[in-house]
C-alpha cells in the first residue's frame, strides 16, 4: 500500500474514529458526573440566556480587568488564521465534500496563504511567548508543547504542497500535486492532530462552549459578574 | 559540606518562613488520600468541566493581586490549583485509565500539598477576579473553595485559620464572641447609647444576623443596626441561639463546621418565625448563607436571606427608610462576595444615592474592583501579612485615584483588612461602614 492510500484509508478512517469517539467520550466524563440541587433562591432564572451570553460576551476582552492584550491579540488571529485556512481553503473544502457529501464557496487562495501564514506566524509567536513568559512557562506541561507541535504540522506541511510561487499568491489553488508523498504527510499530519485532539487542550474547541455556558448559567442565576 | 545557617543574624539572607502547618499525626500517604478523596467527593459536573478545561493561557494571572504585586508566578490562579488538577487527571477524569495506567500524572503527594498551603490560604482571598478574566469562564475561586476541603480532611490547614473555625465550632464564634458575650454587649451598647437592641423574641419578621469582627471590634455596627431597625419600625430580633453569620467553616474547608454553622442561623430564623434573615456586613457570610445555605439545608429556606445592603437598598426604593443628604464625597469598596461572586452590586449604589452622596467611583469599581486582600481568611494568617500588605498597595491607590473625602464599605472583613493597612502603611484614610454612614443620616423622626 503506498503512502498515500494509507493517510486516505485507514489512517484517516482511524483519526476520525479516534477523534469521534474520544471527544465524545470526554464530554461524556464530564456530563456524567452529578449535577447538584441548586435550592438557593435565584435572583435570575435567564440562566440559559446567560450561558449562551457568556459564550459570545467571553469571545471579547473582559470589561474591567487587565489581560495580556498583546498574547490576546495573537490568539484572535492565528485563531481566525487557522479557521480561514481550515474552512476556506479549496482543496480542503474539495476534501470534506468528498466525505461528507456537501461544501461550500472557498476563500479566494490569495486570503487562505494570507491566513496561513498569519496563523504560523501567530504560532510561532505563541510559543516564543510560552517559552519566555514566567507564568506560561511554570503553566506548561508536555500537553502544550505538543498540541503546539500538531497544530502547526498541517500548517507547514500544508504549505511545503503548493508548488507554485505562492508570494504573490496565485489567483487559483493548485492542482493535485504531484509529490503524493507530500500530500501523504500532510494528510498524516492533519490526522495526528485528530487523534490527539480528545485528550489534550486542544479540546478546548468544544470544551469552551461548556465552560463558558456553564458559568454563564450559574453565575447569570445569581446575578453575578461573567 | 556544612548546611546553610539561617540562625546566625546576617544582613543578606533572610530565613525561609515556614509556609505550612498541619494537624493531627497521620501519615503523609494518609494525608494525600485524604485530600484527593474530598477534593474528587466535590467531583461535579461543574468541576469537572473546570478541570477539562483550562488552556493554560496565564491571563487569569494579571487579575490576582498577589501576583500582580509580586510578579511571582506560583500565585497564578489556576497554578494555585495544580495538585488538584494532577489528581483529577490521574484518578477522576475520562481518560483517568490512561494517565495512572502510563503514569502520565504522578500521584499527588503530602510534600506537594504542604507546599501548596501558602498558595490554596495565604494568597489567595477567593475573590474571583480570575474568573472574569479567564476566557474559558473557569470558576477558579469556586474550586479553590474545593481544594481547602482537601487540605482540612488531609489536616494541611494554616493553624491559625483552623483554631478559629475549631472555636467557632465550638463556641459558636471565631472572636470568643459567644451569646455570654453578647448578651453582656447589647446590654452595655443598649445603656450607653440609649438604644433598644432586640435580643430572643420570640417570634420577628426580621433575624438579625452579625459577624464577630462587628461585635468584638465595631461594635457602633450593632448599635446603627439596632436605630436603622427601631426606625424603619421593623419587627426584628437578633437570637442568641444563631447570631454568629461568618463562616469559617468555610474559610478552612471544613464542610462540616460550615453546614453547622449555617444549620445554627437557619433553625433560630425558623424558630423566630422570620420571613427575612439579614446578614450583616460580611462578604464571605452572604455567599455561604445566600448561596450555599439552602444547599447544606437540603431543601429550599422558608425566608428570604438579604445582605444588610439590599436591605436597606429595598427599604429606601420602597420609601420606609429617609434619610438627610449626606455631605461631602464618598468611595464605595466593593467585597468581592457581594457585588462581583453574591450580585449585589447595586444596593449600596442605591442607598449612597438616597444618602444624594456624592459617590466618586474607584477606578474598577463594581464587578472588577480589586479585592481589599484580606478576604477568604488571609486577615486571619499573620504569616500572609507580608502578600496581603503588597496586595494592598493597589487598594491603596484606587482609592487615591477616586480623590473621595470618605471611604465606605459594607464589609468588616474588608474594615479590617483596611484598618490594618492603613496602620502598616501609616495612611491618612479610614474605611468607614455603610450601615453606619446610614444610621449617622437618619432622617429626625
Amino acid at each position: 500500500m503506498q503512502l498515500l492510500e494509507f493517510a486516505r484509508g485507514p489512517a484517516l478512517a482511524f483519526s476520525v474514529a479516534v477523534f469521534v469517539l474520544g471527544l465524545a467520550w470526554r464530554l461524556y466524563g464530564i456530563f456524567a458526573r452529578p449535577r447538584r440541587a441548586d435550592y438557593s433562591l435565584a435572583r435570575r432564572t435567564d440562566t440559559a440566556a446567560g450561558g449562551v451570553r457568556a459564550i459570545f460576551r467571553k469571545m471579547a476582552p473582559p470589561a474591567g480587568v487587565k489581560i495580556r492584550g498583546a498574547q490576546m491579540l495573537n490568539a484572535y488571529a492565528y485563531h481566525i488564521g487557522l479557521a480561514l485556512v481550515a474552512f476556506g481553503f479549496a482543496p480542503h473544502i474539495g476534501f470534506i465534500a468528498r466525505h461528507l457529501g456537501f461544501g461550500w464557496r472557498p476563500l479566494p487562495d490569495a486570503v487562505t496563504y494570507v491566513a496561513t501564514a498569519v496563523a504560523i506566524i501567530g504560532l510561532t509567536v505563541a510559543l516564543v511567548v510560552r517559552l519566555t513568559d514566567g507564568v506560561l512557562r511554570l503553566l506548561s506541561n508536555f500537553d502544550d508543547y505538543f498540541s503546539w507541535f500538531v497544530t502547526m504540522a498541517p500548517l507547514v506541511t500544508g504549505m511545503a504542497l503548493i508548488e507554485r510561487p505562492y508570494f504573490p499568491p496565485p489567483a487559483v489553488a493548485p492542482a493535485l500535486p504531484t509529490t503524493p508523498a507530500l500530500l501523504a504527510i500532510h494528510l498524516l499530519s492533519l490526522e495526528l492532530l485528530l487523534v490527539w485532539l480528545p485528550f489534550g487542550k486542544l479540546a478546548h474547541a468544544a470544551l469552551v462552549f461548556v465552560s463558558r455556558w456553564r458559568t454563564g448559567a450559574d453565575f447569570t442565576r445569581k446575578g453575578a459578574a461573567v | 559540606m556544612n548546611e546553610l545557617d539561617f540562625d546566625s543574624p546576617r544582613f543578606t539572607i533572610k530565613k525561609p518562613a515556614v509556609r505550612y502547618d498541619k494537624q493531627g499525626d497521620a501519615p503523609d500517604a494518609e494525608r494525600a488520600q485524604r485530600a484527593i478523596d474530598a477534593f474528587m467527593r466535590d467531583m461535579t459536573r461543574s468541576a469537572a468541566t473546570y478541570m477539562e478545561s483550562c488552556i493554560h493561557c496565564g491571563h487569569c494571572a494579571e487579575a490576582c493581586h498577589f501576583y500582580v504585586t509580586s510578579g511571582d508566578p506560583q500565585f497564578t490562579p489556576i497554578w494555585k490549583l495544580e495538585p488538584f488538577k494532577q489528581a483529577y487527571k490521574r484518578e477522576a477524569g475520562p481518560f483517568a485509565w490512561i494517565f495512572k495506567k502510563l503514569n502520565l500524572k504522578k500521584p499527588v503527594d503530602a510534600a506537594e500539598l504542604r507546599q501548596w498551603q501558602e498558595l490554596l490560604y495565604d494568597s489567595c482571598t477567593m475573590c474571583g477576579r480570575c474568573t472574569l478574566a479567564c476566557p474559558m469562564g473557569i470558576d477558579i475561586a469556586g474550586l479553590v473553595a474545593q481544594a481547602r476541603h482537601g487540605m482540612f480532611a488531609a489536616g494541611l490547614v494554616p493553624h491559625e485559620l483552623w483554631a478559629v473555625g475549631e472555636r467557632a465550632a465550638r463556641e459558636g464564634s471565631p472572636l470568643g464572641a459567644t451569646p455570654k458575650v453578647l448578651k453582656e454587649r447589647i446590654e452595655w451598647l443598649a445603656d450607653e447609647h440609649e438604644v433598644e437592641i432586640a435580643l430572643d423574641r420570640p417570634q420577628a419578621d426580621v433575624l438579625v444576623t452579625l459577624s464577630s469582627i462587628e461585635i468584638m471590634k465595631y461594635p457602633d455596627s450593632l448599635v446603627a443596626l439596632a436605630r436603622i431597625l427601631n426606625r424603619l419600625g421593623a419587627s426584628w430580633t437578633l437570637r442568641s441561639d444563631g447570631y454568629e453569620a461568618t463562616n469559617f467553616g468555610l474559610f478552612s474547608g471544613n464542610l462540616d463546621w460550615q453546614r453547622e454553622m449555617s444549620l445554627r442561623v437557619i433553625r433560630a430564623a425558623i424558630a423566630c418565625g422570620a420571613k427575612t434573615l439579614v446578614l450583616p456586613e460580611c462578604g464571605h457570610a452572604y455567599g455561604a448563607m445566600r448561596w450555599q445555605g439552602a444547599n447544606l439545608y437540603g431543601k429550599p429556606l422558608p425566608f428570604e436571606v438579604m445582605h444588610i445592603s439590599e436591605f436597606l437598598a429595598a427599604a429606601a426604593r420602597e420609601g420606609r427608610l429617609k434619610l438627610r443628604p449626606m455631605q461631602g464625597s464618598v468611595t464605595f469598596h466593593d467585597p468581592c462576595q457581594v457585588s462581583r461572586r453574591g450580585g449585589a452590586t447595586s444596593a449600596p449604589r442605591e442607598i449612597l444615592n438616597s444618602l444624594k452622596a456624592d459617590l466618586r467611583e474607584m477606578p474598577l469599581a463594581g464587578d472588577a474592583n480589586w479585592c481589599c486582600g484580606g478576604g477568604g481568611g488571609v486577615v486571619t494568617l499573620h504569616r500572609a501579612d507580608e502578600h496581603r500588605h503588597r496586595a494592598f498597595e493597589i487598594k491603596m491607590k484606587q482609592v487615591e485615584a477616586a480623590g473621595a473625602e470618605r471611604l465606605a464599605t459594607s464589609c468588616s472583613n474588608c474594615r479590617l483588612t483596611f484598618d490594618d493597612g492603613q496602620a502598616h502603611y501609616k495612611w491618612g484614610r479610614r474605611m468607614e461602614s455603610l450601615l453606619e454612614l446610614v444610621a449617622e443620616h437618619l432622617a429626625p423622626g
